[in-house]
């Protein structure tokens, strides 16, 4: 019998060596005449065990952690003789940061290879939509919305009331957006989605366009992701040859298919109407709202734009119910998050959870605090816009209200952590800087008042009138928040001020002399 | 990029045929244009212009707002380093810092026989520092593992 070895293709696993791992033990299974197929697959989310490869035995998958190409001689005498190895992580599902986890979008990355549609349906892929073909679209939306499923990238906007609108909304075409422009740093359950499960994105669009009647979906996926693009890409091929997209997708005579665009470098067109424009072929600038998108949105038409993690969730809803679904979750953050765990962290990785765990649940926990070994000062959630949480608030939990009440946001689900080397006045300076970096130009308070904020940020480095430059930043934080078009400027201001809040003491430092020699 | 074919006006025309009519293709067809020549050429602009019906000063405001867009040839390797947070925090500031001390190499300024360009988020963040070399990603990069990517540009291998 074909022994069925499985070596991720994700490209964070690549970026550790998984394709040379992959090519040795082909290589070497060749060599000795082994009956061995090797199955690239998405990853586990588990990182730091990367190229973790397994293999199938008695139903389950053992692992092996940390491979070289230099161990796949021994690892397959080890296999054929039935003897242990010494990377040998025992049933990769018994390994507490994987058993622990409420995996319900990410069931099935990193186990099945993500081209395969065979696997997908074996898998329990297209339950879903055939689901909500045979419920009707009104149904189908009822359902989302008593998931009580809330926009994933970060804006929490209850995604069955959008569904809602652009449904009830007036128009021959309507579309369906995906933005996969995931630009957060911290961040990449789009990206092993896209890598490791793609189909389950296609049919969440799908569900979407079925929903609201749209025969069109986009998804818009950051040119930095190149490895993603290329596997979403073969997937729609996939898709489409197999019938699942194209003429007859959403049942007899009902069109639907999916069109891949590669973003340009701008991290501005994460903001739903700036990737609108994008689409549409201009600058990546942000239309003031309204009109909603969902009434008037790509080319004018009514329009669902969610994120991957949003699509990606909505199959699952429909094969096990909207009340299954809001089972999980706190207050009115129902469901699961998939977290995203990076940074200066011992165990980084992707741990989908119930929404409502905390901060030190994850850092602690799954993550087991620094990579450094040193204390662990602060965590950044929710991306580049998301505030700087220390110590003494790692107990917060990680729902949408929750955050908002500690003055910060939940975002995209990422947690970036930082030993105690970090600066936090640095940081805040970053905050500025990478706002004006991509600034889209647009409003006036994001464009200029970022530029600003880093060199006041300077000068209060430079000991320059510390507090009154510490007055100015706090001000200028009001402008930032209350007069930006959007989040970009919206919301530099909760890294820049959850820094000055919790971290004053870096903002009384000596001061930094730059002398000439 | 070493596939790149020189700039030629029937060509950049039909790089750009098979995207006429589509709605909204221009950052595709820039994209197409930058993957078959290496950059945009300034001449490809009134072609582009004409293709889509836009002004000239449209096409060239879209290219000018995207980070990806060259607007000029450059046959060097390119390392995209990522400076986002979460590098940060695993020490992608030390690692531009030895560029500067051991290479030479100011990131986003000089060119040598490599480019390192800064990049804000590789979505490789649990095994942070990341980079994109030539488009092949690099996770847990080091001084060790830079030192040996320049020498490797350097010596005109890839």
């Amino acid at each position: 019998m074909t022994t069925r070895l499985y070596v991720p293709g994700d490209s964070s696993a690549l970026s550790v060596g998984a394709g040379k791992v992959a090519s040795a033990l082909a290589i070497e299974a060749e060599r000795r005449g082994a009956d061995i197929a090797i199955v690239r697959t998405g990853s586990r989310g588990l990182f730091w065990l990367e190229p973790l490869v397994e293999i199938e035995e008695n139903g389950r998958r053992l692992g092996f952690a940390n491979v070289a190409p230099s161990d796949a001689a021994s690892l397959l005498d080890a296999l054929a003789a039935g003897r242990p190895h010494e990377k040998a992580v025992g049933a990769v599902e018994d390994i507490p940061y994987l058993k622990d986890q409420q995996r319900l979008t990410f069931a099935r990355c990193g186990l099945i290879d993500p081209l395969s549609l065979e696997d997908y349906r074996a898998a329990g892929g297209f339950a879903g939509v055939t689901r909500a073909l045979s419920l009707g679209p009104a149904a189908t939306v009822a359902e989302i919305i008593a998931s009580g499923l809330r926009g994933r990238g970060g804006a929490g906007f209850p995604t069955g009331v959008k569904w809602r609108t652009v449904a009830a909304a007036a128009g021959e075409q309507k579309y369906v957006v995906c933005n996969a422009d995931e630009g957060d740093s911290g961040t990449f359950a789009d990206r092993m989605l896209m890598e490791g499960d793609p189909f389950l994105i296609i049919e969440g669009m799908a569900i979407a366009g079925f929903a609201v009647g749209a025969s069109k979906g986009f998804i818009y996926i950051r040119s930095e992701y190149p490895h993603a693009f290329r596997t979403f890409c073969a997937a729609l091929a996939k898709a489409r040859s197999g019938g699942l997209l194209g003429p007859h997708a959403l049942g007899n005579g009902k069109p639907f298919d999916i069109e891949a665009r590669l973003g340009a470098g701008a991290y501005i067109c994460g903001e739903e109407t700036a990737l609108l424009e994008s689409l549409e072929g201009r600058r990546g600038q942000v239309r003031a709202k309204p009109p909603l998108p969902a009434l008037k949105g790509l080319f004018g038409a009514p329009t669902v734009v969610n994120n991957v993690l949003s699509f990606a969730a909505t199959p699952w809803i429909l094969a096990h119910g909207g009340k299954a679904y809001a089972d999980y979750g706190m207050g009115r953050s129902r469901g699961t998050q998939p977290f995203q765990l990076a940074g200066n962290v011992k165990r980084g990785g992707l741990i989908e959870l119930a929404l409502g765990a905390t901060i030190r649940r994850l850092v602690e926990d799954f993550g087991g605090g620094s990579r450094s070994g040193r204390p662990v000062r602060a965590v950044q959630v929710g991306g580049p816009l998301g505030a700087y949480f220390p110590q003494s608030l790692f107990d917060t939990p990680l729902d949408y209200e929750a955050m908002l009440a500690a003055k910060g946001m939940l975002g995209h689900g990422g947690l970036v952590v930082f030993d105690d080397q970090v600066d936090l006045a640095k940081q805040a300076r970053f905050a500025f800087a990478f706002c004006a970096f991509e600034s889209c130009g647009k409003c006036t308070p994001c464009r200029i008042g970022s530029t600003r904020g880093a060199e006041t940020i300077d000068k209060i480095i430079r000991g320059e009138r510390r507090h009154e430059n510490i007055a100015l930043v706090r001000d200028l934080c009001e402008t930032l928040t209350d007069g930006s078009l959007c989040a970009l400027g919206g919301l530099t201001p909760l890294p820049v001020l959850s820094a000055l809040d919790h971290f004053p003491e870096d903002f009384n430092r000596p001061p930094i002399m730059i002398a000439a020699e | 990029m070493a596939s790149a074919s020189a700039f030629s006006e029937p060509a950049a025309r039909a790089t750009i045929a098979p995207f006429a009519g589509e709605a909204g293709s221009l950052l595709p067809i820039l994209h197409a244009l930058q993957k078959r020549f290496g950059y945009i050429d300034k001449r490809a602009v009134p072609i582009i212009a004409e293709a889509l019906n836009l002004s000239r000063a449209e096409v060239h405001g879209v290219v000018s707002f995207y980070h990806d867009f060259r607007v000029a040839p450059f046959e060097g390797r390119v390392l995209k380093l990522c400076r986002a947070e979460s590098c940060q925090a695993a020490g992608a500031d030390e690692l531009v810092a030895h560029l500067a001390a051991r290479h030479g190499l100011v990131v986003d300024r000089e060119v040598g026989p490599i480019k390192v360009e800064t990049v804000y988020c590789l979505g490789n963040c649990a095994l942070s520092p990341a980079a994109l070399i030539d488009g092949e990603p690099i996770g847990r990069l080091d001084a060790a593992r830079l030192d040996d990517v320049i020498a490797a540009a350097k010596a005109g291998g890839r």
